[in-house]
């Protein structure tokens, strides 16, 4: 019985999974579309032109134009978290839980690991396709003079975004490897929820200082927890002048962020599909 | 029956395991315990067996998805457990629950699936209308999974299975759930891709299914294997008797024992449901016998019936207890 040796059987394989991942969103584009376009609008819609138009105090006065330079970059991370989620989390929670379909897959001839990073990858894609979205949306939907000022450092943004992209969608990865179909509502009561509220979308770290107890800036150390928070930086470093967490900082902490998600990612998903 | 050294010679086994164990975590009994198992190129071998056999934790261990506790499995001479990417080139799977892929159509699952296995764009594409044809599927070809019957499910799982020619074709429960035509319809598939000499490895609890498709048999209960032949033997073998049911009005009790003291050859007769049973090995040795009997005692038969041993009655001798559904 003629066998092809592994490494080109695998190879081969693990294109034909990208194949059929693209193919799904190229399929799905009408329900893909809506869902990464609308949260960058709505966000925008309120925080730019909202606010600002009725006089609200946050991104309202003098600081509009650095508020809306600020929510740009955290905006990117955002979508690049929910893409994290809805494109890979959740259809994993689907596959486990009661489809199945992830089995023709697990038997394709490679190993079991390399469905789960075939999974990473097509969920970065996705992710870098709904970050670079956003600006568009941002450059359009504001109030008269509420405009982000971006100065972009093209090296840093080539490598930040695919960099985040693939920490979130590990992320997403071993989210879906954690829940079931009962406990998705816990997923976004406890888990979503913090991560996005506490990760730097709407403010950018170092102005996190002035909320101290004592003189422990104690909401500025927490939230070193939340990957979104190097995420939102970094996309600061490379879209912006504001002040921002150290480059040195975010790029080794979304490496290692990437490796430790991955591994936890694989080994779950292992966990999930062998017995 | 092949001879002894069919199963040394190393091209003709498909499968071999060699004390092949499963015992699940926080499990204190095996879900599969020492089995030694050979399956020979071409034939349709069927592991019968209740529910909770070790049937379907033993077809996991061979398609790769269950890590054996000890114990080795080989499939086409690869080690599944060293080498389950290496592996899974050479096998197929029907699986029991419908795993089609539910984002692509009827036609893509297919093609998707021989490009897994390294088939060119060009020639999964063939692959795929080749099979839609052949499974009577090509109407269909566009149509959602959703929208597909359990039975052209059933068949477009199996056509998947075969497409990318794997050496050895694994059905877990394949007619578990369907309709008695979708039933016929599959068997008929497998028996066109057996004389077509395809290898075929089914799980079942359907004795007749197991009796209909398989060359070879081995009955499991516990993980452990009761006994393993041709149906035909194990129902000539383990003790399986041919039932002589007479019905009569009369005093039934009196034929009864009057059968079991002066006719030879009976192995048991008991009295169910107003009909005598009696259990024999040669029918025609006794037939006349009975009859001429039944009217020396006064007693007037209604009706005489013959039924063949089944691998209920092969499974009922081994076990003690019945298959239960």
């Amino acid at each position: 019985m003629p066998v092809r040796s592994t490494v080109p059987a695998s190879r081969d394989a693990f294109v034909a999974l990208l194949l059929r991942d693209l193919t799904v969103l190229r399929k799905t584009l009408k329900e893909f579309l809506p869902r990464v376009v609308l949260q960058p609008f709505l966000l925008a819609f309120v925080m730019l032109y909202v606010f600002p138009t009725i006089g609200q105090r946050v991104g309202g006065g003098a600081q509009a134009e650095t508020f809306a330079t600020v929510l740009v970059s955290g905006l990117v991370g955002l979508s690049l978290l929910f893409q994290g989620i809805q494109g890979v989390a959740l259809p994993m929670v689907a596959e486990f839980g009661y489809t199945k379909e992830i089995e023709d897959r697990v038997l394709a001839p490679l190993p079991v690991s390399l469905v789960a990073v075939g999974k990473v990858l097509t969920g970065a894609i996705q992710g870098m396709f709904a970050a670079c979205l956003v600006f568009p949306i941002a450059a359009v939907v504001h109030a008269k003079g509420v405009v982000p000022h971006l100065t972009v450092h093209w090296l840093v943004l080539v490598t930040i975004v695919p960099l985040a992209a693939v920490m979130c969608a590990s992320l997403g990865l071993t989210f879906g490897t954690i829940f079931e179909p009962r406990t998705v509502p816990m997923l976004f009561g406890l888990i979503v929820l913090p991560i996005t509220f506490l990760g730097g979308t709407y403010y950018s770290w170092s102005a996190l200082a002035p909320v101290k107890v004592g003189g422990w800036s104690w909401l500025q150390t927490l939230v070193l927890l939340n990957p979104l928070i190097y995420v939102a930086e970094g996309m600061r470093g490379a879209l912006t002048t504001v002040p921002h967490m150290h480059l040195y900082i975010v790029y080794p902490v979304l490496i290692g962020l990437c490796a430790l998600l991955l591994r936890l990612g694989i080994g779950g998903f292992r966990k999930r599909v062998l017995s | 029956m092949s001879s002894a050294g069919a199963d040394t010679d190393p091209a003709n086994i498909v499968i071999r395991t060699e004390q092949l164990t499963k015992v699940y975590p926080g499990m204190d009994v095996p879900a599969v315990d020492h089995l030694d198992l050979v399956v020979r190129r071409g034939e349709i071998f069927g592991l019968l067996g209740p529910n909770g056999a070790g049937k379907t934790t033993t077809a996991g261990m061979l398609t790769t998805r269950v890590i054996p506790t000890s114990g080795a499995a080989f499939v086409g001479g690869v080690d599944v457990v060293a080498h389950p990417a290496l592996a899974k080139q050479l096998i197929g799977v029907v699986p029991q629950q419908n795993t089609l892929d539910r984002s692509l159509n009827v036609r893509e699952n297919l093609y998707f699936h021989g490009r897994f296995f390294g088939m060119s764009a060009a020639v999964a594409r063939a692959a795929a209308d080749d099979m839609l044809e052949r499974f009577h599927l090509a109407r269909w070809a566009e149509a959602n999974i959703m929208a597909l019957s359990g039975g052209m499910a059933q068949r477009l799982m199996t056509a998947r299975a075969i497409l990318h020619r794997p050496a050895i074709l694994f059905l877990d429960e394949p007619t578990a759930g369907l309709d008695p035509q979708s039933r016929l319809a599959l068997w008929e598939i497998l028996g066109e891709l057996h004389s077509a000499g395809q290898t075929i490895l089914l799980t079942t609890h359907y004795m007749e299914e197991a009796d209909q498709l398989c060359d070879r048999l081995a009955i499991i209960d516990h993980g452990r294997v009761l006994a393993l032949d041709t149906p035909a033997r194990l129902k000539d073998t383990i003790g399986a008797e041919t039932i002589i049911s007479v019905a009569a009005d009369g005093d039934l009790e009196a034929l009864r024992t009057a059968v079991a003291a002066d006719v030879s050859g009976i192995e048991s007769a008991t009295i169910v449901d107003g009909a005598l049973k009696l259990g024999v090995h040669d029918v025609g040795g006794v037939l006349a016998d009975v009859v001429s009997l039944a009217t020396r005692t006064d007693v007037r038969l209604r009706d005489i019936s013959i039924e063949e041993p089944t691998l209920e009655t092969v499974f009922i001798g081994l076990t003690g207890r019945e298959l239960r559904d």
